[in-house]
């Protein structure tokens, strides 16, 4: 007879697991940086110039002879800040406009959505690169643009959620007690919503990471010297020849975090979904 | 006689529909005492909770609309009052119990921080003063524990504990008029008699208040009320105290059904009305219990009946009793 034992966490949920993991290590060796990187990120050494990994630099040295280890992490924190930054954007006006289209409906709903509409028509990454052209490119205007161009699908989501919460019996109980339309879309409806609305933040942190790592790797993103996984990417192409690590180490960051963020949403949404909860 | 708390008056509600608007209550007039329980009693769909969402203003908007009438709450047209102070009567004055406590629950929430919720709403106490009072209103409505069991979330509660709970809100501010929906049909009977007595107990010590109890159930209408309306298709066709309706219904529909209640020891078959309740999109002419009536006769199929009064405190919608 089989003993009767709860599977373990991992063996159930092995993805989320991995997930976790990922995004944790990630996001731990960004924040510790300062402590963790044996060297400065800008600190020039021309005597180890395009040095292979050795002890003394584990990943290497780029052109000017800047320990690789160092501008990973430190580029870390820059992807994992806009990555939450944007996202936080996208997600609060993607939440807002959701929630006020599906609860008043009517005229309201079908602006909030043609405007959604119309915001889906644009070719995002290019809306975003004439954006940053025009604009100086820094990290806070980088953000900014990522969170005003992303918000659509959270808005479509929490449209949906609201439609079919706001008929309820546990809505019209709260109008019965006498709530008004704040009250009953900010604590009644918004915390029954949240669910699919972390799955969508979850993957679009990993979005968000992709598209700066983009943009710095055309040059529009993080300006040099500050390190971003993107700019390393670019400077890294030019002797991809002879130093393969100036490229490698930065783009195994970017996959190791976008995969970590895209297997914890995905994981989320299969442990959110009831139709799909054991 | 007590005063009248709430009368309505002529109250239409109309639902648009693919075909056209339908009338789902159809000039309803009906009078609730201070202190007694008046039971609406018909079938599914015939107007009964629709006439309660009216009283309150929530009818669904779209598809529905009051379209005519008053409710007169201590003298107060309710249908007029401007939305801020209809909002502020919700929950206080007015409130309300639904017929599916699994639903009617916040699922992410503690029921005690429901409770206090509906509480702070309406009077100015603070969140502690306001948690005592949901422990308190737990107490008063039976559950066992209540300070352990206002840390409850719903899905942790059974279906009858889950009632109590709404019957908790409802009653937690005190109000006058109590508009139960179907309290009692999504329990078992040995709960149901529990949440019965409940109601009536907790009612009863409420001087001046009055509960409207909607219902199919004419086994809670004997146990619970003090007068019974009976709907039919949006209309109320029979207006009686409790006794007098059982011992003598006058409309052919509540004498089918009585005839149609199970005896206990009786072999007899079921005693079931025929045919179906007319959809409302699509009434009869004239009476619209004409096509089912066994009694019916020359003016029924032409002549829509007015309401006749043949005795103090009853009437009834029919020609029989012209």
């Amino acid at each position: 007879m089989r003993p009767l034992t709860r599977p373990s966490l991992l063996s159930r949920h092995g993805l989320l697991v991995l997930g976790l993991a990922l995004v944790g290590v990630m996001s731990l060796a960004a924040l510790l940086a300062p402590w963790l990187a044996p060297y400065n990120p800008l600190d020039i050494n021309v005597k180890v110039i395009l040095a292979p990994p050795s002890w003394a630099h584990p990943l290497g040295t780029d052109a000017l002879g800047r320990d690789v280890l160092s501008r990973v992490l430190w580029g870390g924190r820059v992807s994992l800040w806009v990555g939450f930054v944007a996202v936080g954007i996208s997600t609060a006006i993607g939440l807002a406009l959701g929630l006020v289209a599906g609860y008043f409906g009517r005229l309201t709903d079908e602006i909030v959505m043609r405007g959604v509409d119309v915001m889906l028509c644009f070719p995002s990454f290019f809306l975003i690169l004439a954006v940053i052209a025009f604009l100086e490119p820094n990290l806070t205007n980088i953000m900014v643009v990522i969170g005003l161009t992303s918000w659509m699908g959270v808005a479509r989501l929490v449209r949906a959620e609201t439609l079919g919460l706001k008929s309820r019996d546990f809505v019209l109980a709260a109008r019965v007690a006498g709530a008004g339309p704040a009250r009953i879309l900010l604590r009644h409806i918004l915390p029954n919503a949240l669910a699919p609305v972390l799955v969508s933040a979850s993957l679009g942190v990993a979005g968000a990471i992709l598209v700066e790592s983009a943009l710095s790797f055309l040059g529009l993103g993080v300006q040099p010297p500050d390190p971003s996984w993107g700019n390393m990417l670019m400077e890294g192409k030019e002797v991809l020849g002879i130093a393969p690590w100036l490229s490698v180490f930065p783009g195994l960051a970017i996959l190791l975090t976008v995969l970590g963020y895209n297997l914890l949403g995905e994981s989320l949404r299969d442990l959110l979904d009831p139709r799909l909860r054991q | 006689m007590a005063e009248t708390l709430l009368s309505i008056q002529d109250l239409c509600t109309d639902f648009l529909g693919k075909h056209g608007p339908a009338r789902a209550v159809d000039s309803v007039s009906l009078d609730i005492r201070q202190g007694e329980t008046l039971a609406l009693v018909g079938e599914s769909g015939c107007g009964k909770s629709v006439l309660a969402l009216s009283v309150l203003r929530l009818v669904p908007d779209p598809p529905g609309r009051i379209s005519a009438g008053k409710a007169l709450f201590r003298g107060r047209d309710l249908l007029a009052l401007p939305a801020e102070e209809m909002r502020n009567l919700r929950g206080s004055a007015l409130a309300m119990i639904f017929q599916e406590p699994m639903t009617s629950l916040n699922p992410v929430f503690r029921v005690g921080e429901q409770i206090a919720e509906a509480v702070r709403l309406h009077q100015g106490l603070d969140q502690g003063q306001a948690w005592d009072l949901a422990v308190a209103m737990l107490d008063k409505v039976g559950i066992p524990d209540p300070g352990e069991r206002a840390r409850s979330f719903p899905h942790e509660l059974s279906g009858g504990m889950r009632q109590r709970v709404m019957i908790a809100m409802a009653l937690s501010c005190d109000p006058d008029l109590l508009l139960a929906d179907e309290p009692t049909t999504a329990l078992d009977v040995t709960i149901q008699a529990q949440i019965l007595d409940l109601l009536s107990e907790v009612r009863q010590r409420r001087a001046g208040g009055a509960t409207l109890l909607i219902t199919h159930d004419l086994g809670v209408v004997a146990r619970a009320a003090d007068r019974v309306a009976v709907m039919y298709a949006g209309q109320i066709i029979e207006e009686s105290p409790v006794r007098q309706l059982f011992r003598e219904p006058l409309h052919p529909y509540t004498q089918g059904l009585l005839a149609s209640l199970p005896r206990p020891g009786s072999r007899e078959r079921l005693n079931p009305i025929p045919g179906t309740v007319p959809s409302i999109f699509d009434l009869p002419q004239g009476c619209r219990f004409h096509p089912r009536c066994p009694k019916r006769f020359e003016p029924c199929d032409r002549q829509a009946p007015p309401l006749f009064h043949p005795g103090a405190e009853r009437s009834v919608r029919c020609w029989l009793h012209q």
